[in-house]
């Protein structure tokens, strides 16, 4: 697949993923202002994956609402871990925290992005992207350093995100031509700059980084393999469109 | 043929559809008029967050009191080629925003937005800034939600970005 398609697609999909699964705490957050703060992020993500279905569409692809309505999931490149379900709050939160961290990072680098249009959308939303942060950072300290029943849960719910979490990072065969052509500093430098960016967070709480060394990333996403949880959500997502197309709401 | 100047003039009257006492050219929103030879105009306006469920009506607004004007040709674009930050509201808008009972963003004047300047935000009301910043997002995405230490009182913010 040609480099800037191969890179967008991963891009687009962990967003509008991630943003749909964000949505499902419409209503169920254990206090209201959770249900406002991941049902905001879920709007900014969706938000975000239209800008990047856009810059595919001008690069020849089909329209947003067609690609994102109408694919199955082996045509799907987002991380695994963005499609799992909403689970407890532990594991949203953990997920959130972990996913953002590495979000923010790559979206800084690739406001540098040799690929102008890319860098241009980059620029807007690495600034929004600091709120999801700041967002995740708060919680995670105030409960990373609260009761032990809290601790204990955080603590178990990372352990359980990280192998998923590595999986962000899973390379695909154009990696060599995105860096080499500068359209972005490539995987490998983003978690490096991640780990970095997790552990300074987690040094301020109870909770305990595992050596990720010993851990083993969970991949496959980035290929077209998912969980079996993807396909509901898409069918779920789709349900109006494939109903109706021309439907307006 | 009007002037760029009279046409934003004009589009004084375009509202921010959920903040009525801001005007989109001062909220920033309206980055670019041109007047071109054959007596249309073209609007240029970028999102203040990219998920905005707004421009669509917005992009409505313009076109349409543009026309009550008798422009004949009105054509508007959202662009992210000069992304918004909240720097780009005029001083007129950050008086409007106080008027609406919202907090201001604080001047960011190209720095870089950082975890501090987030939680920074001064009482619309009692012009504190003994205020403790509750959640980064509020009723809309371009809004906080912070609590006033002396009036005992929550407050929103339009965002800093």
């Amino acid at each position: 697949m040609d480099p800037k398609l191969d890179l967008l697609y991963r891009l687009a999909d962990d967003q509008l993923i991630l943003g749909h699964r964000n949505s499902e705490w419409n209503g169920l957050g254990p206090i209201l202002e959770e249900d406002i703060a991941f049902s905001s992020m879920a709007q900014d993500k969706l938000g975000h994956s239209l800008q990047l279905y856009t810059l595919l569409h001008e690069l020849g692809e089909a329209e947003p609402d067609t690609v994102a309505f109408t694919r199955n999931a082996p045509q799907f490149h987002c991380c695994q871990l963005t499609e799992l379900p909403i689970g407890e709050y532990d594991f949203s939160l953990l997920r959130h925290f972990l996913f953002d961290h590495a979000e923010l990072l790559r979206f800084e680098a690739l406001a540098d992005s040799s690929y102008e249009p890319l860098a241009l959308v980059a620029r807007k939303i690495k600034g929004e992207l600091k709120y999801h942060v700041l967002h995740a950072n708060t919680w995670v300290k105030r409960l990373g350093n609260a009761t032990e029943e809290a601790i204990t849960r955080m603590q178990a719910a990372l352990e359980f995100t990280l192998p998923y979490a590595l999986g962000i990072f899973e390379t695909t065969a154009a990696e060599p031509e995105i860096i080499s052509s500068g359209l972005f500093v490539g995987e490998a430098e983003l978690q490096r700059r991640w780990e970095e960016s997790i552990t300074k967070v987690l040094a301020q709480t109870a909770l305990t980084l595992p050596d990720l060394r010993l851990l083993t990333p969970v991949t496959g996403g980035r290929h077209g393999q998912h969980t079996a949880h993807l396909q509901p959500l898409l069918d779920e997502m789709a349900e109006v469109f494939r109903l109706d197309p021309t439907a307006d709401w | 043929m009007p002037t760029e100047a009279q046409i934003l003039d004009w589009l004084q009257a375009v509202t921010d559809p959920e903040i009525p006492t801001i005007s989109l050219v001062d909220l920033g929103v309206i980055r670019e008029v041109r007047v071109k030879d054959d007596g249309g105009v073209h609007v240029r306006l970028t999102p203040t967050f990219a998920g905005c469920p707004a421009m669509d009506y917005m992009r409505r607004d313009v076109e349409t009191t543009l026309k009550a004007h008798g422009i004949p040709r009105v054509t508007t674009e959202i662009s992210l080629r000069d992304p918004w930050t909240s720097d780009m509201v005029t001083d007129r808008g950050r008086e409007g925003l106080r008027r609406h009972g919202l907090a201001t963003p604080p001047k960011l004047n190209g720095g870089l937005l950082d975890l501090d300047i987030l939680e920074y935000a001064e009482c619309p009301r009692c012009h504190t800034t003994n205020t403790e910043l509750r959640t980064p997002f509020g009723a809309t995405l371009c809004r906080a939600v912070h609590y006033c230490n002396n009036c005992r009182q929550i407050f929103e913010q339009f965002k800093p970005i």
